[in-house]
Parts: C-alpha cells; structure tokens; sequence
C-alpha cells in the first residue's frame, strides 16, 4: 500500500496499547493509577480500546489527598460506572489518622508528598503487582529516563542507576515477590499529543479544564484555588477569576492558568502558544533542581 | 483551527552517539532551543544551572543531563528520551552516553531508531569510538545514518578537511559492510550553524540542515508494505465470557510485518494449523485491513487453539525461522559474566522459553572490530556470535528481514534481569 500512512497519534496509540496488553499478559494484579487528570483518563480509555469487548481486566486506583477538586471526584465516579470498572481509593487522611505519616505544616503545606506512604501501603494491601501511571518522559527530566516497566523493590523505591535495558517491544515484568512494577504506557506522548488524541477521538474531560470563574488568590506568581484547605497568607487576596487547570492534582499543588479557552481546539491553540511547561504551575517541582528525582526514588508516581 | 496539521504528522524515532566530548548533548539542546521546543521555565532553569557552575554562556546539555549524579559528573548515565515537533513531524530522540562502558545503552537506544546520529570532531576525524558507533547502527539495522561533522567551527569551515572526514568515514562503513543510507553534514552545535538555520560559513555546503534532513528521510520502510510477510504475533486473547459476546474469542497483537486483510489465510505458528480472518478489529470498529505498526484483534472462521506467543503468518510462507537452536548476534549488559550452559529465559516479543548458550562462536573485538575465537565467557558491553538452544520451539525471522520478530533478549532467572540483548543471524 503506497499511499499508506501512519499518523503520529496512531503510532502512539498503537505502542500504548501493545504495552496495556502487555501488562494483562504478564502481571496478576495491575491497576491503573488514576488521578482524574488528563493523562490517566487517557490512559483509562486506551486500556478500554486494548480490550474491548472485554472489560478493563484491571481496577482504577485512586490516592485522594482529602484535598480533591469535587469536579475530579464527580468526573471518576462517572467514569467508574460508564466502564463498569472496579474502584480502589486510598486515603491520605486514613494515613494521617493512623499515624502513618505526618500533615505538613506553614502556607505552603502539601498532601503531596504524603501520598507516597498511602500508595505504597495501598499497594500492598491488594497486593498489586503493576501499577500503570499516565507518566509521560516529557513532564519533568527525571522522567525522561524512565521505562515502560518501571522496576521498584520491595520498599517501592526507584534505583535510576540500575534500571533495565528496554530494547524494541520487549518487556521485562518479572520479579520476586513482595517487589512491583509501576508502567507508562503513554511514556512517548508529550502534552500536545495528549490534546492532540483527546480531540480526535472526542474524549469527555473534567470541566476544570476549560474557563470557569472561580474563587483564587496569587502566590508567588501562580494562581491557586482558594479551597478551605488552603491557608491564605495576611496579603493574600481572594479574587474571582476566569481560569482553567492545565493539570489537575490535590488542589494544593494545582495551578490555575487565566484562560479563556472554553474548547479542545481552543486548549490545543493555548498549548502551541505557550512557552511554560504544564509543570510550571506545579508548586511541588519547584523544591529543588531534582525534586522529581528524589520523589521518584522514594515511590511517587 | 487548522488542527489538520497536528493530526496529520509522522512519527520519526532517532538516536544520536558520539565519543565524551563531541558536543552531542550541545546539538540536541540547539535542535530543542532552536526548534523552540525549548520552554520559558526550562530554559530559566538552565540558565539558572549554568551560571552556578559558573559557565559563561548558557550550556545546552544542561538541557538533557536530567539525574543528579550526571550534572554533578557531567556525563551522561542512561539513555534519555526527548521530544519535539516541527508542523511537519514528530520525533522522538533517544540520547545515549558514549563511553565505552555504555556500549550497552547505545544498542538500547539504537534498537528503536529510524535513523541514527553520529557525531565526529572535526579536529579529530573517525576515531575508535567512531567506528565503534557505527557497527552498533549496523548491527541493530538503523536503515540511515546520519554523520555530523561538528565543531566545523574550530576548523575555520574547511571544505577540505570536511571532505577527508568524509572520505574516511565511507571507507570505513564499507569495511564494516554497512549498507544504511549516509547523509554527512558540516555543522557546529554551538552555534547552530546548518542544525535549523543554514549556515552561512559554509557556502560550499549545500545540502539540507539536519532539521531538513530530519524531516524528509522516507519512513515508509516501517510501515509494512505489501511485499514484506505478514506477522501477527499473538499476544493476547480477548475473551469477555458475558451475555452479550458468550463464545467471543479475539487474538490481540501488533502487526510486526506486512499488511492482513480480511479473508487472508492464515497458518499459526508453531503449532501449523490454518484458517482463514473473519474480522480485524480496533476496539469496537471493525476494519477490512491492517498495516505494521497497528494494534489489532483478530477473529478467525475456525475454533483452533492459539495461544499468547504464537504467530499468525500467511499461509503459504516458509520464510519464518521455527526451531530451538538459533545463531544469534548477542550485546551482554550485565556485570554477571555470560555462563555456557546456564539456564536462561528466552524472551522475544510474545514468547518466552528456558534456554541456554549453547556454544560462545566468536566475540568481536570492539577496538579491531577482529572475531576473537577461543573463549568461554562475555562480559558486560560485549559483542558476540552465539548457539543458543531454547527448550520449547520459538518462532523468529531473521534481523535483517524484520527487526521487531528477529530480536530476544536474555533474562537471568536468579536476579530477573534482562542481561543481553540478541539478534537472530
């Protein structure tokens, strides 16, 4: 077929469905990570294509901070019942309650990095074997050299230096027990193929992601929600503006961007225009040079 | 919007290899920066980076030296994926370190690509580690190879000195008996000269900038056309066992050759039984063909037992590889040194088998490039023709005929780690 051509977003989505069923194939218990944003909704709905009519062979599951948008949790739920899917939650609250970790304190206090400790435990509770992220290599330079079968031993941790060599479509999911993999089937889209797929293949999304008014206040140059978690500083004023989400996490560490779009094709047009990373909003990667690296090491995402 | 450009680019994977100080972090960092696939925040920060190392100008490999323990040594650990897009493609760039001690992480980074980099010093022409690149796109059959001749720069843009380089570099790949497509360039990462923008200190050169290159290097080899065999391997069976699809069985795969039709007579292998495609399926659409790279499933008009592993190949072709003994070319990447005899897990795309190194042929010596016979071990980034023997038979095509079902890998039982990387010969 001469005149055959493959576009850009059907390779993609042919390599992340490949991987999808890989994970069927090799893992016992796999789950998919879902968080509400963009990329595990697409993950979710390429885990649907890979095995149609068959149902997703693996639960969603859910961290939630307590510090959730109510949009996202609505938007899961939705979600859970369309597809038929089993939900798992686990709770950062429960972890606080239980002593297992520790409430940051001050303004800038997190549920972030806290919810490393509720995933691990929850991990370990249903004894998942494979846990499949919407981690993309093009979020964060710590990401870029990850694989598709991310390795963790048995304390969940990253080893960056001893990573497996991933060659042509082979995957490596073997490991003892007690160890798990973390996988990223859509590790080789960048936040415009993302968009790009969204739109061609009319995902519904969150509408946190279009313009919406809403109650916010500006810290250091970025604009977050004023949620009742949210500890606003004496000179910080509640204002309300129109503003979407370019990512979506806890609410504490999800920037607002001022935005007009109201469309995909309006998301897609804002995105080609802009010069900031999507991460530039994320208060969380701000720490330090290699804030990613440390959390990654640690068990995040 | 005019969103019909965004949807409608390809895809082209490359890699890049040079020796330590060939600039090759530099010229992927221009590719980004000039491209402007470059953020604000990004390069901020490395502006930030280089002014507390007290660099003078705004270091461009900052922009790919991601690990902590690279940017405090100033090399590059690990094989490193970066993206960017022009309105023409999309291109995913596998950057790989080029010490000798990473032979290993070059052959990962290659085993993906359409097209590979290499870079030479103009001040310094093919060297060793030259050479050794270029055997490596060879053996993991990158069908171009594209040499840039950097740092033009420091040798005032001779012509003359460009040529020489050239004329070496074609007369070494004849002797390695590569037979990509070669494309050379003189350019000079840290100025950008003919890596976007043409240059203008080169007016000799007229060939296109590596973007241009980049842009318009056919891909269609990839996409199975109508002469090369059909291969599904099988990776999966659908089997939704509900009321609505009761007796459904449907066999998931990516097409790895040639194009499938429905109504094809298919034979599965290895087992040889036959029958005909009753539907290609992509989630709930049904489809009347399917081309390489495509995830598809596939029901058949008989009931007959496939499993994960096997392989759909047209029915009237001889020309896969069924057996347990296989001559492979073999990189090793781990530190535990390769054992004849020892039991490991063969794994190809889909299928797995115990197996074993049933006999160690020959090494290739990396500097000479020589076979060295005689010996009973490999150790780790060594390169080598091997017997393997597998318990149950697997199915395989050879390299050079088809790069994703002619390809395994080696897994130690014991430590679970993927330990070599082999093509089947």
């Amino acid at each position: 077929m001469k005149d055959f051509k493959l576009t850009h977003l059907k390779e993609l989505e042919a390599e992340s469905i490949y991987v999808l069923r890989e994970v069927a194939a090799q893992f016992e218990r796999p789950a998919i990570l879902f968080s509400g944003g963009k990329d595990s909704i697409v993950v979710t709905y390429l885990a649907y294509k890979a095995f149609y009519p068959a149902k997703i062979p693996f639960p969603l599951l859910h961290i939630d901070t307590g510090h959730n948008f109510r949009e996202t949790l609505e938007y899961r739920d939705a979600l859970v019942a369309k597809l038929g899917a089993q939900l798992v939650v686990g709770s950062v609250q429960e972890s606080i309650d239980k002593g297992r970790v520790k409430e940051e304190q001050g303004y800038n206090a997190s549920r972030n990095r806290l919810q490393t400790t509720t995933l691990l435990d929850t991990i370990e509770e249903y004894k998942f074997d494979a846990c499949i992220g919407g981690a993309r290599r093009d979020e964060e330079k710590a990401r870029a050299k990850e694989r598709f079968f991310s390795h963790r031993d048995d304390f969940g941790q990253w080893n960056p230096k001893n990573q497996r060599p991933e060659l042509w479509n082979i995957f490596n999911g073997r490991k003892n027990m007690g160890e798990h993999f973390r996988v990223f089937p859509i590790s080789n889209w960048t936040e415009m193929d993302v968009w790009q797929y969204i739109y061609q293949e009319h995902i519904e999304m969150p509408s946190l992601y279009f313009t919406h008014e809403r109650a916010c206040f500006l810290r250091d140059g970025q604009w977050l929600a004023a949620e009742p978690c949210m500890r606003l500083k004496p000179d910080e004023q509640v204002e309300v503006r129109r503003v979407r989400c370019r990512t979506i996490g806890d609410i504490s560490c999800t920037g607002l961007t001022l935005s007009e779009a109201n469309t995909l094709e309006d998301i897609i047009e804002e995105i080609a225009a802009t010069r900031i990373t999507e991460r530039g909003g994320r208060a969380d990667d701000k720490r330090s040079e290699t804030s990613m690296e440390d959390r990654k090491k640690e068990g995040y995402f | 919007m005019n969103t019909k450009g965004y949807l409608d680019m390809e895809l082209l994977r490359f890699t890049t290899a040079g020796s330590v100080d060939d600039g090759k972090s530099t010229l992927i960092g221009r590719l980004l920066y000039d491209s402007k696939s470059i953020f604000e925040d990004q390069l901020e920060a490395v502006e930030r980076a280089s002014r507390s190392r007290g660099n003078e100008e705004v270091n461009l490999a900052l922009l790919t030296d991601g690990l902590r323990a690279e940017r405090e040594q100033g090399i590059t650990i690990d094989v490193a994926y970066r993206y960017f897009a022009t309105p023409k493609r999309k291109f995913i760039i596998a950057d790989t370190p080029g010490h000798v001690q990473y032979t290993r992480n070059m052959v990962t980074g290659a085993s993906t690509a359409d097209l590979a980099i290499i870079l030479i010093d103009a001040r310094n022409g093919v060297v060793e580690q030259t050479v050794r690149h270029s055997y490596i796109a060879k053996l993991l059959g990158i069908p171009y190879v594209t040499v840039c001749i950097n740092k033009m720069d420091l040798v005032d843009f001779s012509e003359e000195r460009f040529c020489e380089i050239e004329r070496d570099y074609r007369e070494m790949s004849a002797k390695i008996g590569n037979d990509a497509q070669l494309h050379f360039l003189p350019i000079s990462a840290k100025y950008g000269d003919n890596v976007v923008n043409a240059s203008e200190r080169a007016p000799w050169y007229s060939g296109p900038t590596l973007m241009a290159l980049l842009e318009e290097v056919p891909i269609s080899h990839k996409l199975g056309g109508e002469l090369q065999p059909m291969r599904l391997p099988v990776q999966y069976v659908i089997r939704p066992i509900s009321d609505k699809f009761p007796d459904y069985r449907a066999y998931a795969g990516r097409l790895a050759g040639g194009v499938l039709h429905v109504g094809d007579a298919v034979r599965v292998l290895p087992s040889g039984m036959t029958s005909r495609v009753k539907a290609i399926m992509q989630a709930d659409k049904s489809q009347e063909v399917a081309h390489t790279p495509e995830s598809i499933s596939v029901l058949l008009e008989d009931d007959i037992d496939i499993s994960r592993g096997d392989m759909l190949v047209g029915v009237d072709d001889t020309s896969p590889i069924v057996g347990q003994e296989f001559k492979i070319m073999c990189c090793w990447f781990n530190a535990q040194p390769m054992q004849l005899r020892k039991r490991y897990v063969v794994r190809s795309a889909v299928a797995e088998s115990v197996g074993m190194v049933a006999a160690l042929d020959y090494r290739v010596d990396i500097h000479t490039l020589e076979p060295v016979t005689g010996e009973s071990t490999l150790n780790m980034n060594d390169i080598a023709c091997l017997t393997l023997r597998t318990s149950n038979p697997m199915v395989f095509d050879r390299y050079e005929d088809n790069r994703t079902t002619g390809s395994l890998v080696l897994i130690d039982p014991d430590s679970n780690e993927t330990i070599a990387a082999g093509m089947i010969g």
